[in-house]
């Protein structure tokens, strides 16, 4: 009975999560073209590039910041790793488009770091080398600051999960540290290091903030330019579409290249992960490798921050700074909790029964994460607009009564927007974690007498507690720091603390834009500490 | 945990539901930031009890908006920081006749919609900033001459996918046709000192540090520098450069507005009008004047002390819609020309 009606509310449930996504694909069927024409003969090439350029750079920052970090943290014992292995997650809390413009704020040509050094040395204008921030490597630099963690923190989680059988196996087959890491370890956390670098990259393809800020022209900036500036919706969803195929490209290689093989660990013998302790200079290195990125991606913009709010806050915080505060985190949380039932829902169903429909209705949903937010917004508005207007033509029409707007310009379209963008983090984690419990358990439990739900309350969540956790406060997180769909969707008078600090920054007053940055990355801490610390709860036998 | 669900789902919608409750009210789409409109409505609310109510968003994004919700829209108001995006709102069908006898007598015809579905509400000029040091105001005229090749290498800019470089160019395109300005801005690209990156006032500032000799900009934004009370590095970078007026002697200085037009599906008609007739009243024109630096729309209301500093000019008196219309050819014609 249950599975009957389960496998079809899936294709359901994902079909109406992916409802904006289809609509966006609908402008592909408009003409256009002229513009397009114009697109391909000027500026499409450099958007190309640009995006491949920018995840390349990502992809292989946040992979190797995340990875190195999460190794040195989950098996070397050296100075200062207790602190390293929460502190490193602090980055996900910092917006990418506010390290950005902090980043310019204090390295620009104009900024305060260059002026100085002109004063000491008495050099002009071209006559010293200095990184260009606002380019494309300081957009790839400031990405991978602020994502890595994702790649970390499940590269991690991943560590630390292992059974440390097999490391010790690999040990006693002549592997040294390094060898067990690279032949070992490191294939066995594929799937979760490729997960957290899908969520990167997937951001990355989002991301508008750094990149218009920057003045790069990228998918989300041509996106924009040519649905609003030249007034094209069809040539603007071509350019989305072409954004989608990167991501499916991406998805499909990498299942392609990983082919039939399974990740499950042979035995669930555990017990603590031996500790390699690192002294002298190779201590130190470690832990100059795990400082640098909480430095630069955490640290220093806020400190930087923190700067720029002393001199502010007494203007910026009034008695509606708090009704903000309150906005964001209610949204984050009903977001999150929400988020999570659905993935659970979803990933549930395609274990128990993985049609092919199932299967691909729960990847459409899951590519939302690297639509734009203002692209999900716009294919929330159209269809949901649709519904409250034709509900209020046939009532008018029949029972001469006026339901006016219901769905449109209500929290409950921004919630929605907010599942289509963030699902996929959350299937992703709860994914990952259902991934290590093996299909035996399953079997063995239900022989055991074990009924569905209770295989699913007293083995399962037990096991996947840290996956779910994690899944909850990325949502979290990222609610938190999301930006246009809330611009866009929210109804009247209801402001979040993403919105304050973008209108400010936007109009170019950084410093009072400080305050609100930081309650963000403020509340933000909160979350991403409880995960740090469920993550090292949560391993198995320990 | 489906019932769970359909509990946050109904408290949702009836969380949404009670936003919309009925009284005397108006209710404003505002691409102006919040603390640029919010405290002239709290005074409006304040003096006539009608209550506002507010969001804000870019301009496309609340007409998109606007479009889906069709006659149901709540929107009374909308308000945009360009004249461009009210001629789009007007071409989607989306304004209606602002009906005021006084609005048409206090603002300049050039400043509102022809048909009168729209009205500017303050002025801002796009015009030249020079560095005293290493600039002659002698050696500056107009928009034309920023492509000539004595600039090589000494223009600061933003990126062309920003609105008020997007205008720029379309009146430029309206005076001197399309062909024209496609060579001027091919020109121009080639005095680029830097790729175009950043917003108005890093223009300003890095052509202060000594990247570029000459920066384009919003007047508004070079006076929020100078006015700066907490941080005087920006005091000191705005002091080091000087406002020019171009194209004095031909059609004048760019400007555009930002203005408001009324909901075609308004429901609060009448307090629409009322609210903006306040907008344009001699306090409100004043407060725009000394909170950000703009110049007023109505007549005999004297800009900021600051910004009467600079001088009077001559602006170009092209219809704003103009620059609404043209706007598709000014990007295509930047990104032929290489703008990035």
């Amino acid at each position: 009975m249950i599975d009957r009606l389960w496998r079809p509310s899936i294709v359901l449930t994902a079909f109406i999560f992916s409802i904006p996504i289809l609509t966006i694909a609908a402008f592909l069927l408009q003409s256009s073209a002229d513009v397009w024409q114009h697109l391909l003969d000027t500026v499409l090439f450099d958007y190309l590039t640009n995006s491949a350029l920018l995840m390349f750079g990502v992809g292989l920052g946040t992979f190797s910041i995340g990875v190195t970090c999460a190794w040195l943290t989950s098996v070397c014992q050296f100075p200062g790793k207790r602190l390293f292995a929460w502190a490193l997650l602090l980055p996900l809390a910092m917006p990418a488009y506010i390290i950005a413009y902090t980043y310019t704020g204090m390295f620009d040509f104009a900024g305060p770091f260059q002026s100085l050094i002109r004063e000491w040395t008495g050099w002009g204008y071209g006559d010293y080398y200095f990184p260009e921030i606002r380019s494309i490597g300081g957009a790839v630099a400031m990405l991978s600051f602020v994502l890595y963690p994702y790649v970390y923190l499940l590269a991690r989680a991943a560590f630390l999960d292992q059974s440390v059988c097999v490391l010790e196996v690999s040990r006693t087959l002549g592997c040294n540290l390094w060898g067990s890491f690279y032949r070992v370890a490191l294939p066995l956390a594929r799937p979760a290091i490729v997960a957290g670098m899908s969520l990167a990259l997937m951001e990355t393809l989002a991301d508008y903030g750094t990149v218009s800020y920057f003045g790069l022209g990228v998918f989300t900036t041509g996106i924009f330019r040519t649905w609003f500036g030249l007034g094209d919706s069809a040539a603007a969803a071509k350019l989305a579409a072409i954004l989608l195929l990167f991501v499916f490209t991406l998805v499909l290689v990498e299942r392609a290249s990983r082919r039939q093989a399974q990740y499950h660990h042979s035995t669930n013998r555990y017990q603590n992960l031996p500790e390699y302790r690192l002294t002298g200079i190779k201590g130190l290195i470690a832990c100059v490798a795990c400082m640098m990125p909480l430095l630069l991606g955490f640290v220093l913009p806020a400190i930087q921050l923190g700067f720029w709010a002393v001199d502010t806050y007494a203007d910026m915080v009034d008695e509606s700074f708090i009704e903000l505060t309150l906005h964001s985190i209610s949204l984050a949380a009903v977001a999150s909790v929400l988020a999570v039932m659905l993935a659970l829902f979803l990933v549930y169903g395609k274990r128990l029964f993985g049609t092919k429909a199932v299967n691909a209705s729960i990847r459409v949903v899951a590519t939302g994460y690297a639509i734009p937010g203002t692209v999900v917004a716009v294919g929330v508005i159209i269809p949901f607009a649709w519904f409250d207007n034709t509900l209020d033509a046939y009532l008018r029409e029949h029972y001469d009564f006026s339901s006016g707007l219901i769905l449109s310009g209500s929290l409950f379209a921004v919630m929605f927007a907010y599942m289509v963008r963030f699902l996929a983090v959350s299937i992703q984690s709860v994914e990952a974690g259902l991934g290590k419990i093996k299909h035996s358990m399953d079997d063995a439990a239900r022989s055991l007498g074990y009924r569905p739900q209770q295989t699913f309350f007293k083995v399962h969540l037990p096991i996947m507690k840290g996956s779910v956790l994690t899944a909850l406060l990325i949502v979290f997180v990222d609610v938190m720091k999301e930006l246009p769909a809330t611009l866009i969707l929210r109804p009247f008078n209801f402001n979040t603390l993403a919105v304050r600090a973008f209108e400010l920054a936007s109009d170019e007053r950084l410093a009072d834009s400080s305050t609100a940055a930081l309650m963000i990355v403020a509340v933000g801490l909160i979350p991403v500490i409880l995960l740090s610390k469920s993550i090292s709860a949560s391993r198995a036998g320990s | 945990m489906f019932r769970r669900l359909a509990f946050f789902v109904s408290l949702l919608t009836l969380f949404s539901l009670s936003f919309n409750a009925l009284a005397e009210e108006v209710n404003v789409y505002s691409a102006r930031k919040e603390n640029l409109i919010k405290p002239l409505l709290d005074k409006f609310s304040a003096e006539t009890g009608i209550k506002t109510n507010l969001i804000t968003a870019k301009a496309d994004k609340l007409l998109t908006r606007m479009k889906n919700e069709g006659r149901n829209t709540p929107a009374d108001i909308l308000i945009t920081t360009d004249a461009g995006r009210l001629h789009r709102a007007k071409q989607a069908d989306l304004l209606q006749v602002i009906d005021s006898s006084s609005i048409d007598q206090s603002v300049p015809a050039h400043l509102r919609d022809v048909d009168g579905l729209w009205v500017g509400l303050s002025q801002r000029a796009r015009v030249i900033f020079y560095v005293k040091d290493k600039v002659k105001p002698e050696q500056l005229s107009s928009y034309e001459n920023l492509a000539d090749p004595q600039w090589h290498r000494r223009i600061c800019i933003r990126s062309s996918g920003n609105i008020y470089n997007q205008s720029m160019v379309a009146s430029m395109i309206a005076a001197k046709g399309e062909a024209a300005t496609l060579d001027w801005a091919k020109g121009l690209v080639k005095n680029l000192a830097r790729k175009p990156k950043g917003g108005d006032r890093d223009q300003i500032k890095a052509a202060a540090a000594g990247q570029c000799d000459i920066a384009v900009a919003n007047t508004y934004y070079y006076a929020n520098m100078l006015a700066n009370t907490k941080d005087a590095s920006q005091v000191a970078a705005a002091q080091k450069m000087a406002v020019f007026w171009p194209n004095q002697n031909d059609r004048g200085a760019h400007v555009n507005v930002s203005g408001a037009g009324i909901s075609k599906y308004s429901k609060n008609k009448d307090n629409a009008v009322r609210l903006i007739e306040f907008l344009l009243s001699p306090e409100s024109q004043k407060w725009y004047a000394s909170v950000n630096y703009e110049y007023p729309v109505v007549a005999g209301v004297a800009p900021n002390e600051l910004v009467a500093g600079w001088g009077e000019f001559k602006s170009d008196l092209l219809n704003l819609s103009r620059l609404g219309e043209l706007n598709a050819a000014a990007v295509k014609t930047m990104d032929k020309a290489g703008w990035q």
